[in-house]
């Protein structure tokens, strides 16, 4: 179909002011408290599932020895802290995963911003991006396991395959992406091509490249577990399966909360990290999730 | 050639090439070029205000682009200097419509980006660009992101930033077309205030005709798609302009001289567009 002049037609385009914002610390007090009414209500349904988890095994609706009760859950996670066994697996998961997902974020980043910045480059790569990023990492753990043997390589290999997708995809686009208004005002102002890069192409795909680190910090936590499960003698992964054959389902139900303790964590530290990274954007307060 | 000019354009004509599957109709040939501008002479004296009016599409804001070494010509030539221009130029400063403030630079670092490029030491920049501010009545806004700014202030800066460097040729390109009428007055001043302060050369496109008059020395009209001069008027109101001029009987001949002009050129592009859509459906 014809889009007459569509060229001429992107001068046209109009842009609505932006609104100013007026008192700060205003704005701050209406935060906080906007802040702790939200907790509230994301509390409430979480305290919701705590009791139930409490209650059904307690009473009996539930065998307590497939759902041990929270409080247990608990005393169980203590103790195996104080033991020490539970830090063990916990380090052991996390340097893996920080290791095949620091690979990731050189590698996915590095290669990201240069795959979006020549055009050209994509057309011979993205085929092959597009294969390899909708495979399952799951269903590749037996092929790396095969070429890397089961040691440290071919968990810490596949956890930064799982990483490396989003976070070169996400800053394949953000450098793609850039609005050409930016690069045609810093082009007018007479900017060389590598400074372009650096002052605008770069900080102009920030948002987009944080987000693809967020899903790599993501996948990387979620991978690794699976691999442990598979072929490890260490980790959180391996120490719920062990627990699960050993029947020790109070520990399985420790390791599941203090993976969801971990993911928590991860995902707030990334919160915090997009939020300093694009404090430039502001209005980031309400985008938590 | 005139030594007082400051920018000259002769024979400019521009094409673009549509995407592969677009068509346009080019008096009644169907093409997958595009004609902008057909041609266009145009002479721009030394520290004049000019205003560029058309029809949309007429190519007004390409011919900015290429004056601005943004976008190459398809033939004819235009000098900057007598100096042929082959890329962008630190002697040309633009303006855009949609402000283009980088939105990871606050106020003050916005204005100084045209500097660091010119390798202007980091004090020297600072100066510069807090004077600008000051200028614009900015001077407590400096550490302020663009989405902290309203439009009329992000368009203080961008024009600031455009200047930081000082150049002898001010594009700008429907600069206030997105603000409201009232922000759109007081920059009209604010500019104008400048302008004669300067006397930078400012080349002005805008689809507003109070404003092209209001603003220039010189009016160039545009004629519809393939864009060409159609006439340039001289607009001899006298300076500095205030508010109320715009009230005057002279004003007004000005400003019905160039819709004269104008009105022929808006319906022709109107058909134009119609009948592209026409063709398109087929």
């Amino acid at each position: 179909m014809i889009n007459m002049s569509e060229n001429i037609l992107k001068y046209e385009e109009n842009l609505k002011p932006n609104v100013i914002e007026m008192d700060d610390t205003i704005n701050k007090f209406k935060r906080l408290t906007g802040r702790l009414h939200e907790l509230s209500h994301r509390m409430l349904l979480v305290l919701i599932v705590i009791l139930l988890w409490e209650i059904l095994p307690r009473t009996g609706i539930i065998n307590p020895i497939l759902l041990p009760t929270f409080s247990l859950t608990l005393i169980t996670i203590k103790n195996l802290l104080l033991s020490g066994e539970l830090q063990v697996h916990i380090i052991a998961s996390l340097q893996r995963s920080i290791a095949g997902f620091g690979l990731a974020l050189v590698v996915g980043i590095s290669l990201g911003l240069v795959m979006g910045w020549y055009n050209r480059i994509e057309r011979y790569t993205d085929l092959f991006v597009q294969s390899l990023r909708n495979t399952s990492t799951f269903a590749l753990m037996p092929v790396f396991i095969l070429l890397l043997g089961i040691g440290e390589v071919s968990k810490i290999a596949i956890i930064f395959f799982g990483a490396v997708w989003p976070i070169l995809i996400n800053t394949i686009s953000g450098v793609k992406s850039v609005e050409s208004i930016y690069i045609k005002a810093a082009r007018s102002m007479g900017v060389s091509d590598g400074e372009l890069f650096k002052k605008v192409i770069l900080p102009a795909s920030i948002p987009s490249i944080i987000a693809g680190v967020r899903l790599g910090v993501k996948t990387s936590l979620m991978v690794v577990i699976a691999a442990e499960m598979i072929a490890a003698n260490s980790g959180m992964g391996f120490f719920i399966q062990n627990a699960r054959t050993i029947v020790q389902t109070d520990q399985v139900y420790a390791g599941v909360l203090v993976l969801i303790f971990m993911g928590l964590i991860a995902n707030y530290t990334m919160v915090w990290v997009e939020k300093k990274a694009t404090y430039w954007k502001g209005d980031l307060d309400r985008a938590i999730s | 050639m005139n030594t007082l000019d400051k920018i000259k354009a002769e024979g400019v004509k521009k094409k673009f090439k549509l995407k592969e599957g677009q068509q346009v109709n080019n008096n009644g040939t169907p093409s997958n070029e595009i004609e902008v501008l057909n041609g266009v002479d145009l002479s721009i004296r030394k520290g004049e205000f000019i205003t560029l009016v058309g029809p949309s599409g007429c190519g007004k804001s390409v011919l900015l682009d290429i004056i601005g070494g943004l976008t190459n010509l398809t033939s004819g030539k235009v000098y900057h200097d007598e100096k042929s221009i082959e890329g962008p130029n630190a002697k040309t400063g633009y303006v855009f419509q949609q402000y283009a403030l980088f939105p990871w630079r606050n106020a003050l670092s916005n204005i100084e980006f045209g500097l660091e490029t010119q390798k202007v030491p980091k004090e020297e920049r600072t100066k510069i660009a807090k004077k600008l501010l000051s200028q614009f009545g900015l001077s407590d806004f400096g550490d302020r992101f663009p989405y902290q700014l309203s439009g009329g202030m992000q368009q203080r800066v961008a024009i600031a930033r455009a200047l930081a460097t000082n150049p002898d040729v001010l594009l700008m390109d429907e600069p206030y077309a997105a603000l409201d009428a009232q922000t759109r007055e007081i920059l009209q001043d604010e500019l104008l205030r400048i302008w004669e302060e300067t006397h930078t050369t400012v080349i002005f496109v805008t689809h507003s005709i109070d404003e092209a008059v209001y603003l220039a020395d010189r009016v160039a009209v545009f004629t519809a798609r393939p864009g060409v001069i159609k006439q340039v008027i001289d607009i001899d109101l006298p300076r500095p302009r205030k508010g109320n001029i715009r009230s005057s009987p002279e004003f007004a001949d000005n400003r019905h001289k160039v819709w004269d002009l104008l009105k022929g050129e808006v319906i022709k592009a109107q058909k134009d567009w119609e009948l592209a859509t026409v063709y398109g459906r087929q």
